[in-house]
């Protein structure tokens, strides 16, 4: 796995999350840009995937736990596609907007998560 | 009119407060798994509370989403019971750490997550009782229509 690209997701994981949830508060509804900003973070996530199947071929292992780092990978994909189909079943509330930057800012966490697991072993 | 009460439940801020259980529910669910797996000897009543913090989040999570006064009724124990379950093990986790060894949701009122578990039980009565069948509360229905 690559760290500045992983640092990067989450960097625009959390720039997406905050802008959503900020559109929301301020009463905009889901739209082009809040939804493609969701829909760039799932894009982002595929591309960790096939970053991160690929990097042990060239000696790039997980320090930690691989089982646990694929299950927050995999988990962190389905959620941005999950939030989008959430909100545009309601597509008047800007509620569902606010729903967009909560599933991206947990997309954030769960990166940063990988990247310690990736990276980091403290234990 | 159980179907005007299950949209109003799952609509509008109702559906942050489902997407907050749903990760809640499923960062419990995730952390009870590896935890029971891997070292249960280690610590087995805040393993077990995790498994049962899960659990309850996920009933809690359904019963938002769910139609109906029954899951209405549902909703409110869950959650009720997350109140007081981050509220005990809470203070416990702080004034007899030997009993928690290891982090759950709740230890430390949820600081490992934010405080939103102390955060979401709250939020989540507040919005049962906003959306609560009209003919308990006639006012809630125009505060509701937000």
């Amino acid at each position: 796995m690559i760290d500045w690209l992983t640092i990067a997701i989450a960097a625009v994981a959390v720039a997406a999350g905050l802008l959503c949830i900020v559109a929301g508060l301020i009463g905009t509804r889901p739209n082009d840009l809040t939804l493609g900003a969701t829909l760039l973070v799932a894009l982002l996530l595929v591309v960790q995937l096939v970053v991160a199947i690929a990097a042990p071929a060239f000696g790039n292992n997980a320090t930690g736990s691989v089982l646990e780092f694929y299950v927050y990978l995999v988990t962190a994909i389905l959620l941005p596609p999950l939030a989008v189909l959430w909100a545009l079943l309601e597509r008047s509330s800007r509620w569902s907007t606010v729903v967009l930057g909560v599933a991206t800012l947990a997309v954030a966490v769960m990166v940063y998560r990988m990247h310690q697991i990736w990276f980091v072993q403290v234990a | 009119m159980s179907t005007s009460d299950s949209n109003r439940r799952s609509q509008g801020l109702g559906r942050v407060l489902i997407i907050l259980y749903g990760l809640l529910a499923l960062a419990a669910t995730g952390r009870s798994i590896f935890q029971l797996l891997d070292d249960f000897d280690k610590a087995p009543i805040a393993y077990s509370l995790s498994a049962l913090a899960a659990v309850i989040y996920i009933v809690a999570t359904i019963a938002l989403l769910a139609p109906g006064e029954l899951w209405g009724r549902v909703a409110l124990i869950t959650i009720s019971f997350e109140l007081v379950g981050v509220l005990v093990v809470g203070t416990l986790s702080i004034f007899d750490p030997v009993l928690f060894p290891a982090k759950t949701v709740w230890s430390f009122y949820g600081m490992g997550y934010a405080f939103v578990p102390l955060v979401l039980p709250v939020l989540g009565l507040l919005w049962l009782r906003r959306t609560r069948v009209p003919i308990l509360n006639n006012r809630g229905l125009t505060d509701a229509a937000l």
